[in-house]
């Protein structure tokens, strides 16, 4: 316990410490942390009218990016699955990355979901009468609280068998939770996605057809991020990133990617070719409605072209090359924040069920506090990696007095010398 | 916070370490370090005191208050907790709004089920429903928050798809249109109770949907549920208009479920004027309403004049295809040629037109 605590505090120092680019980069994070911290306090002085939600409109940009967001948490596991069914071994420390990101990101969720609460004082009525298992809400809240302490465990536990160099007691502590935490990313995503879909009120939501796309772009998007992590992991520290597992996250997202598109495909002919008067918010989000509603069409259009080339880039022998795969990888990461994130949640809304049409832009405050929010997730997840490279390359351990220098190719070599070879 | 001084503390600690002997981490304090760590740490906070700032504007008995982090769901109240309850809100409307309410808890009567109905033959799109309500019920005047919406559909059609929602007429009502007022259906399966993650909402035992305002969290997922766009948020705190002499233009007669007024952040709607219907009077749209378009009784009593509407007139309900069963119908003047001699059924499948008349249109 004692060297936990120990463990821990020397965490927190760690996570101090690091060459200027590493300052900048926290600076510039916890700057943008700060900026939505204030914004939310006048958010909450003032109320959400500060934001650009209406009644006709009453879920926005907070809902938008949760939902993005749990894609992301629950495409960790597709780090997993490889590793821990298929016994790949190039991409066994970095099933860490990927479940610290899932860390990061539901903390991401839990946060814009509670900035998106009108009376979050009131939180701890959750606790205290919980309408489960009707309300698809309280499903929700289940699943990414129980994956974030999943996740966490199987990190925390990996980490810090690491740094006490321990052999972690794999069938005892990780295995079981690890194949847990599969099937949980699963159903973080579709109980995500049934909350919209099973109301009956939004046709736009309310299709069989949304849990399937949504792991789908998930397992896009997700594995798309990690694989631009890694790049900055093995560009900024001394850890080698395996280029076969990038390879193999290329395979991911390629399947996963085409998988997306032709759902969407489906989704789209049966809307339009059917043409029933439900189709009005998948018009309203392609082509806009009569009378200039039209705030989403260039915004649907950019994500479907981005998707579009990052699928015939991934499809080419061009994605061999790092930087081509780089760049559908970023594609891929807007597009979908697009497509899934406003594309899925503001056009459900308009036309309202009474049929009026209000659109919805966001407020510079909800802005910021969205900017602020994400700036606060990758401050978290740097804060992660930094202190998991130096125990994964076992200079960080309970015995080492690890000197709290930058730890980069800029690092002086005399430090390489006293770290023990794992 | 940094600390790159160690370097000079970096020898001897190398010695430590290849004497195998754990040495614990201690922070070499040169005054130069120490000084850039103050800074940082200084600036840091100043940073967040400065982010927080914003705060010194919060109400603070609103968001901090232990009584009513306290409060138990109004379910489970028993009688000496509302009352206490009651009082503190009536303390509260006092301080905030300088007048003290008559503030009830009025329960439902066990086997009544009220039912409201509207007569788009006869509604005119005067709009007087949706002010009287805003005034009977202690809506937001700024922003302006209303129960009521009226549709004006264009003659041919009945899709309110297309429907105009801000019209503006020096005379209503146009000869091309026609007029159909929406709001809560209360639902006999209501997706909003449904969806509400800590039941804040529910349907009580007369069938009207209430929310209990000290509970919502303000989620608006019941906002998203409702087919009927029924509900409505309190983006801000509510602002009441004042005389001239500053008092308040409220309604003093109020309950706990009801028209109480409410705070930042919690959802709101029609919940048939409880306040009046339950003590046997009628609600304020139907009062005001000055063509007779609004009907509203209890269905278990066949006396009633919905129940004699539901037997007698042509008859249905807005989005049956989403399965709600609205104690809300339509109506129309004509008499249905085959008019029911014996009371309507009391459950809400009686209102479905096809059920009921057999012949069709």
């Amino acid at each position: 316990m004692n060297e936990y605590a120990r463990f821990l505090w020397r965490c927190f120092r760690i996570s101090f410490v690091g060459d200027w680019r590493y300052y900048a980069w926290m600076t510039v994070l916890t700057v943008i942390s700060l900026l939505g911290l204030n914004a939310y306090c006048k958010q909450l002085v003032n109320g959400l009218m500060t934001t650009g939600m209406t009644d006709q409109v009453s879920w926005g940009m907070y809902i938008a990016n949760f939902t993005f967001l749990v894609g992301m948490a629950a495409a960790a596991v597709m780090l997993v699955i490889p590793v821990y069914i298929y016994r790949n071994k190039e991409l066994h420390d970095l099933v860490i990355f990927g479940e610290l990101l899932a860390v990061a990101v539901i903390v991401m969720c839990l946060l814009f979901v509670t900035v998106d609460l009108g009376r979050p004082q009131n939180f701890s009525h959750l606790m205290r009468r919980f309408n489960f298992p009707i309300s698809m809400l309280t499903w929700d809240v289940i699943v990414l609280n129980g994956y974030l302490l999943l996740n966490c465990h199987i990190t925390g536990y990996l980490i810090f068998c690491d740094y006490m160099k321990r052999e972690p007691r794999k069938m005892l502590f990780v295995v079981p939770f690890v194949l847990v935490a599969i099937v949980w990313a699963v159903s973080i995503h579709t109980v995500t996605a049934f909350l919209y879909v099973g109301l009956g009120g939004r046709p736009f939501w309310n299709s069989a057809i949304i849990a399937p796309r949504f792991l789908a772009s998930a397992f896009s998007a997700g594995p798309a991020f990690i694989v631009l992590t890694l790049q900055v992991i093995n560009r900024f520290s001394h850890y080698k990133i395996p280029r076969q597992a990038l390879l193999t996250l290329r395979q991911i997202i390629l399947v996963a990617l085409t998988i997306n598109v032709f759902l969407l495909v489906s989704e789209l002919f049966t809307e339009f070719y059917t043409g029933s008067e439900h189709i009005a918010s998948t018009r309203y989000l392609y082509f806009g409605l009569a009378g200039g509603y039209n705030t989403l069409v260039p915004w649907i259009w950019t994500a479907l072209c981005m998707s579009s080339i990052a699928l015939i880039i991934l499809y080419l022998p061009l994605a061999r090359s790092l930087r081509f795969f780089n760049i559908a990888c970023l594609l891929i990461i807007f597009g979908i924040w697009i497509e899934k994130g406003a594309g899925l949640i503001i056009p459900a809304f308009i036309p309202t069920p009474l049929g009026e049409v209000v659109e919805y832009w966001p407020t510079w405050n909800e802005t910021l506090i969205c900017l602020g929010i994400w700036a606060f997730g990758l401050l978290l997840y740097t804060i992660f990696v930094r202190i998991t490279i130096p125990v994964l390359a076992g200079k960080l351990t309970y015995d080492t007095d690890y000197v709290y220098k930058p730890d980069g190719p800029s690092a002086p070599a005399s430090l390489e010398s006293t770290a023990p070879t794992p | 916070m940094d600390h790159t001084d160690c370097s000079s503390q970096h020898d001897q600690r190398h010695v430590g370490t290849s004497s195998g002997t754990p040495t614990p981490y201690r922070a070499g304090l040169t005054r130069r370090s120490f000084l850039r760590r103050s800074t940082a740490a200084v600036g840091g906070m100043a940073a967040l005191v400065a982010a927080l700032s914003p705060l010194k504007d919060l109400d603070v008995e609103d968001m901090f208050s232990v009584e009513r982090f306290l409060q138990k769901h109004y379910k489970e109240l028993s009688p000496e907790e509302l009352e206490k309850v009651l009082e503190r809100i009536r303390a509260q409307v006092e301080r905030d709004y300088k007048f003290r309410p008559e503030l009830k808890d009025i329960k439902a009567t066990e086997g009544v089920q009220f039912v409201y109905g509207l007569n788009l033959s006869r509604c005119i799109g005067c709009r007087r429903c949706v002010h009287a309500c805003v005034k009977e019920n202690n809506q937001s005047r700024s922003p302006e928050i209303q129960y009521i919406r009226v549709l004006e559909i264009p003659r041919g059609t009945i899709d309110i798809e297309h429907s105009n929602h801000y019209y503006d007429r020096k005379e209503v009502p146009d000869p091309d249109s026609f007029y159909m007022p929406v709001q809560c259906h209360q639902c006999k399966k209501p997706p909003c109770v449904k969806v509400c993650p800590i039941e804040a909402t529910w349907q009580e035992a007369d069938g009207i949907t209430v929310i209990d305002y000290d509970w919502c969290i303000g989620c608006r997922y019941c906002e998203a549920a409702c087919p009927y766009w029924a509900r409505r948020f309190n983006f801000a705190k509510p602002t009441y208009a004042q005389d001239d002499e500053g008092n308040y233009l409220l309604n003093h007669t109020m309950t706990y479920l009801s028209n109480r007024p409410r705070q930042q952040g919690v959802m709101e709607k029609c919940h048939f004027c409880l306040q009046r219907t339950r003590v046997g009077r009628l609600p304020a749209c139907l009062e005001v309403c000055p063509v007779g378009a609004r009907k509203f009784g209890d269905v278990t009593d066949p006396e009633s004049e919905v129940s004699q509407i539901l037997r007698s007139k042509r008859i249905f309900v807005l989005k049956k295809e989403v399965g709600t069963e609205p104690r809300f119908f339509y109506y129309f003047d004509e008499r249905h040629p085959q008019t029911k001699t014996s009371a309507p059924t009391v459950t809400i499948e009686g209102l479905e037109p096809g059920g009921r008349t057999g012949g069709g249109h």
